[in-house]
């Protein structure tokens, strides 16, 4: 069978492990690196992907799409929240949010596409082979829509996606993996947009789900925020500058407050430096751990309710948990833990990386469905209940949430008028009394023969798969002939409309990769030549004026191959750019280390 | 540790049942294989071809996951059964076979998980038994037990009274403690239900066991579904109570 890759396609990061003699590994690029920022950039020279488009985030704010993550499987009335904090320009069609890029729209799928081509590429890099299938990974208390919209993402990138897993429960399957433990635990998974908790039973290579429980809208995005409305409140007092009409100072302020924040997981204070629009200067301040967790508690105890909920709907109390284990960037910060604790009555388990957790177990579930591993087995459950609108406007219940998935249930259709051909049907999922309050799913019309009313007998069958996708069929009991059923989704891309965007992605495959290898290359060059211009201009005195005229000649012949098209004729004249510099640069370290010491005793040197 | 969704004792079943369900048999001796075409006489695998088969339409869920038709069943047992089962027919395992397997797998998986989620919880095992015993399909309907009637009555208004009461008062906390006493004395009465379906259940299985076609164990038969399905109806109408009252108060 051909490999199979696990996906951790994250809020902030992402990443692609695959499986390695019953281990799951997670794959590095060149530099050793294995997160991918989850953000896609349109520059002058093109789309870009993960840490390279985060640069962009300063200097290209609208053009530069990050936490796409928030945005799937949803149209933009849910989002309104978000909009003022997020710098590229939102519109929405057929129930879809779309992104301006430059001239063109993208739908999330699109964008996080991209990343996942980006993670295929790393991994056929890497493991030397072409790369079609994947495990991906959502939150647990992502809905269909959300889950649809992930697929539709794997399929426009050119990936078969084998199954949609949830990120507590690929958790779980790494962390059993490696621990080996029988009992009952819980994953506590805090991530850069959302939250999951998830009570799985381990027994005998089984991972029972019990209940699963979250809000898909709150992560350490959210202490961002808070941060930058701190920051930009302060910026204004002391210096009487509005931040948030600068979007690209607003990105650096939102960069700094995250990176801040990571920083006071470490220590108690830290210092806050953030330039300021207009020559202003500089914004700076110090920031202490408490300040942090006075903020972040409002935060972080909205997590405690959906856990409470969790172990009732499992039966169980907070002692029954033999052990908790955290997942996501955001478990790093000890209020986190502290709260934790708190609520479970015992220190959670922090020795796997959480960063890295959840696509490991991806590449074990990966493993499993290629018949590598057959020992272990994942029972999931759906995080919502599945209905139907009945009369009134009143939801029905069809499955309850944490049903173990597979799942199914039937529900027998008649009419009501003589002569009546067709029954309107709308699909809801949420735990909520009232249609208005639930997630729309999707409507259809079943297809009914002209009888006396009443007499038509369609039976409906409603089943959620092994990825929490809901599939609808539909039988004429009178003739046991089944129906097609065309279904339209509320809030999701249409099947014709991913067809074409896949089309698109496989006609620019070819284009792609060239345009994409005279991007990267245009981008070293342009280090490259930064780098010997500094040289130059710190040594350019101290070495003989003929190297320095060749110094000078290779660069103006690496500008000029840098703005025609051919990669290879950059990395041409990149490589004879580094011959020529090379003793420059060895002259303007050995300055600098000597500036460095100057006026300095012998004793501070040694 | 065990996973009991339920606070019912569950008893060991040791003695399995001498007396297998004939109409499984029947069933079973039916059935051909989809794929090759030969008599099945595996369980739910082809023993010819090995290819797994569709979970009947009319097996019931004792039936479906191998344990006897009985009330008291051992969770542990039931959960070994499950999880025995699901390595059977979980799509995960499938990713390589071919498209109607693929199906069968898919819809086997979803009917084991029903089966076991409606026998696992003891409440539900009742009321799922006494439908393939009567040949009823219609939920159980709730209904408050006769001699409570006057004091649910009297409760609606007190419950009425503390919504429409301003909470914090010293009304609203004089009805809260009265919703409070009343709350835990319907909480003993469910118990006491519960603990008298508990024997009910004992007698079902030990009926069973015995297997007599006389006339007074049909007479036994019918008393003990009668008793059940109106504990079971009295006792959902006083769990919905309750929940009402603990969400109200909370």
């Amino acid at each position: 069978m051909t490999r199979i890759v696990g996906i951790d396609l994250g809020t902030t990061n992402s990443l692609v492990a695959y499986m390695k003699d019953a281990q799951p590994c997670v794959i590095p690029d060149r530099n050793g690196r294995t997160m991918v920022s989850s953000v896609v950039a349109l520059t002058d020279n093109g789309l870009i992907v993960g840490d390279s488009a985060k640069e962009h985030l300063t200097q290209n704010p609208e053009r530069t799409v990050y936490s796409v993550k928030r945005f799937m499987g949803k149209g933009l009335a849910d989002v309104q929240n978000d909009l003022a904090y997020f710098p590229y320009h939102l519109t929405e069609t057929g129930g879809v949010i779309r992104i301006r890029l430059g001239q063109k729209s993208y739908s999330p799928p699109q964008i996080s596409a991209m990343i996942l081509k980006e993670l295929k590429l790393r991994a056929e890099t890497y493991l030397g082979e072409s790369i079609t299938k994947a495990v991906i990974t959502v939150p647990a208390y992502f809905n269909d829509s959300q889950r649809q919209a992930t697929k539709d993402a794997g399929l426009i990138a050119g990936l078969e996606v084998l199954r949609i897993i949830n990120e507590p429960t690929a958790a779980s399957l790494a962390y059993g993996l490696q621990k080996k433990t029988q009992g009952t635990i819980a994953v506590y998974d805090l991530g850069g947009g959302t939250f999951d908790i998830s009570i799985l039973k381990l027994k005998d290579g089984i991972f029972e789900v019990l209940a699963t429980n979250g809000d898909t809208h709150l992560g350490g995005d959210d202490l961002d925020r808070l941060l930058v409305d701190l920051f930009v409140a302060q910026i204004k007092d002391r210096h009487g500058v509005n931040v948030g009409s600068y979007p690209d100072h607003m990105q650096a302020v939102r960069l700094e407050a995250e990176r801040a924040k990571v920083r006071l997981s470490g220590e108690l204070k830290t210092e806050i430096a953030i330039e300021l629009p207009e020559d202003k200067g500089h914004f700076t301040g110090e920031l202490t751990r408490d300040q942090l967790e006075s903020l972040a508690i409002s935060v972080i105890d909205r997590t405690l309710t959906p856990c409470r909920m969790a172990l009732k709907d499992a039966g169980l109390t907070a002692k029954d948990i033999d052990e908790v284990v955290l997942v996501g960037g955001s478990t790093r910060m000890p209020l986190v833990r502290q709260r934790v604790e708190a609520l479970f009555g015992k220190p959670p388990h922090c020795h796997l990386n959480p960063d890295e957790v959840v696509a490991l177990g991806a590449a074990v579930q990966a493993d499993i469905l290629s018949g590598g591993t057959t020992d272990m087995l994942l029972l999931d459950v759906t995080p919502l209940s599945l209905g139907i609108e009945t009369m009134g406007g009143v939801m029905s219940s069809l499955i309850r949430r944490n049903t173990t998935i597979p799942a199914s249930a039937k529900e027998m259709f008649t009419t009501y008028v003589d002569g009546q051909t067709g029954v309107d049907i709308h699909i809801l999922q949420g735990e909520r009394e009232l249609v208005k309050d639930n997630r729309s799913l999707a409507r259809f019309r079943l297809k009914v023969p002209p009888l006396p009313a009443g007499i038509p007998r369609i039976e409906v069958t409603f089943l959620i798969d092994a990825n929490g996708i809901l599939n609808v069929t539909a039988t004429d009991m009178r003739t046991s002939q089944s129906q097609s059923i065309e279904v339209k989704p509320s809030y999701g891309l249409s099947d014709t409309e991913v067809e074409r965007m896949i089309e698109d992605s496989f006609k620019f495959v070819a284009e792609d990769i060239g345009a994409r290898k005279l991007i990267e290359a245009r981008l070293d060059a342009e280090s490259l030549i930064k780098t010997t211009d500094k040289s130059l201009a710190e040594a350019g005195h101290l070495v003989a004026r003929e190297e320095a005229d060749a110094v000078r000649t290779a660069l103006s012949q690496l500008s000029a191959a840098k703005d025609a098209t051919d990669p290879r004729a950059i990395r041409a004249r990149m490589a004879e750019l580094e011959q020529a510099a090379k003793h420059l640069n060895v002259v303007m370290l050995d300055a600098s280390l000597k500036r460095s010491l100057q006026g300095k005793k012998v004793t501070e040197v040694t | 540790m065990v996973y009991t969704p339920c606070p019912f004792l569950l008893m060991d079943n040791n003695q399995p049942s001498t007396h297998p369900d004939p109409r499984r048999q029947l069933q079973m001796a039916r059935s051909m294989c989809w794929h090759c075409q030969s008599e099945m006489s595996g369980e739910y695998f082809c023993e010819r071809c090995v290819k797994v088969q569709p979970v009947s339409k009319d097996t019931d869920y004792f039936s479906c996951l191998g344990v006897p038709r009985r009330l008291t069943l051992d969770p542990q047992k039931l959960e070994a059964k499950f999880y025995e089962l699901s390595r059977a027919f979980h799509p995960d395992f499938y990713q390589s076979k071919s498209p109607t397997e693929q199906t069968i797998s898919l819809s086997n998986a979803a009917v084991l998980n029903t089966a076991y989620r409606t026998l696992r919880d003891p409440i539900q095992r009742a009321e799922y038994l006494l439908g393939l015993e009567t040949g009823s399909v219609k939920d159980i309907r709730t209904s408050p037990p006769a001699d409570l009637f006057e004091e649910i009555l009297v409760l609606q208004d007190i419950l009425e009274e503390y919504r429409a009461s301003e909470h914090d008062s010293d009304e609203g906390r004089r009805l809260r403690d009265t919703l409070k006493t009343e709350q835990q004395a319907l909480e003993r009465r469910k118990e006491e239900m519960e603990s008298r379906l508990r024997e009910l259940f004992v007698d079902w299985d030990k009926l069973q066991d015995a297997g007599e076609a006389t006339s007074p164990a049909r007479v036994e038969r019918d008393r003990i579904l009668k008793q059940m399905r109106d504990l079971l109806s009295h006792r959902t109408y006083i769990n919905n109570i309750v929940n009402d009252l603990a969400a109200t108060i909370a």
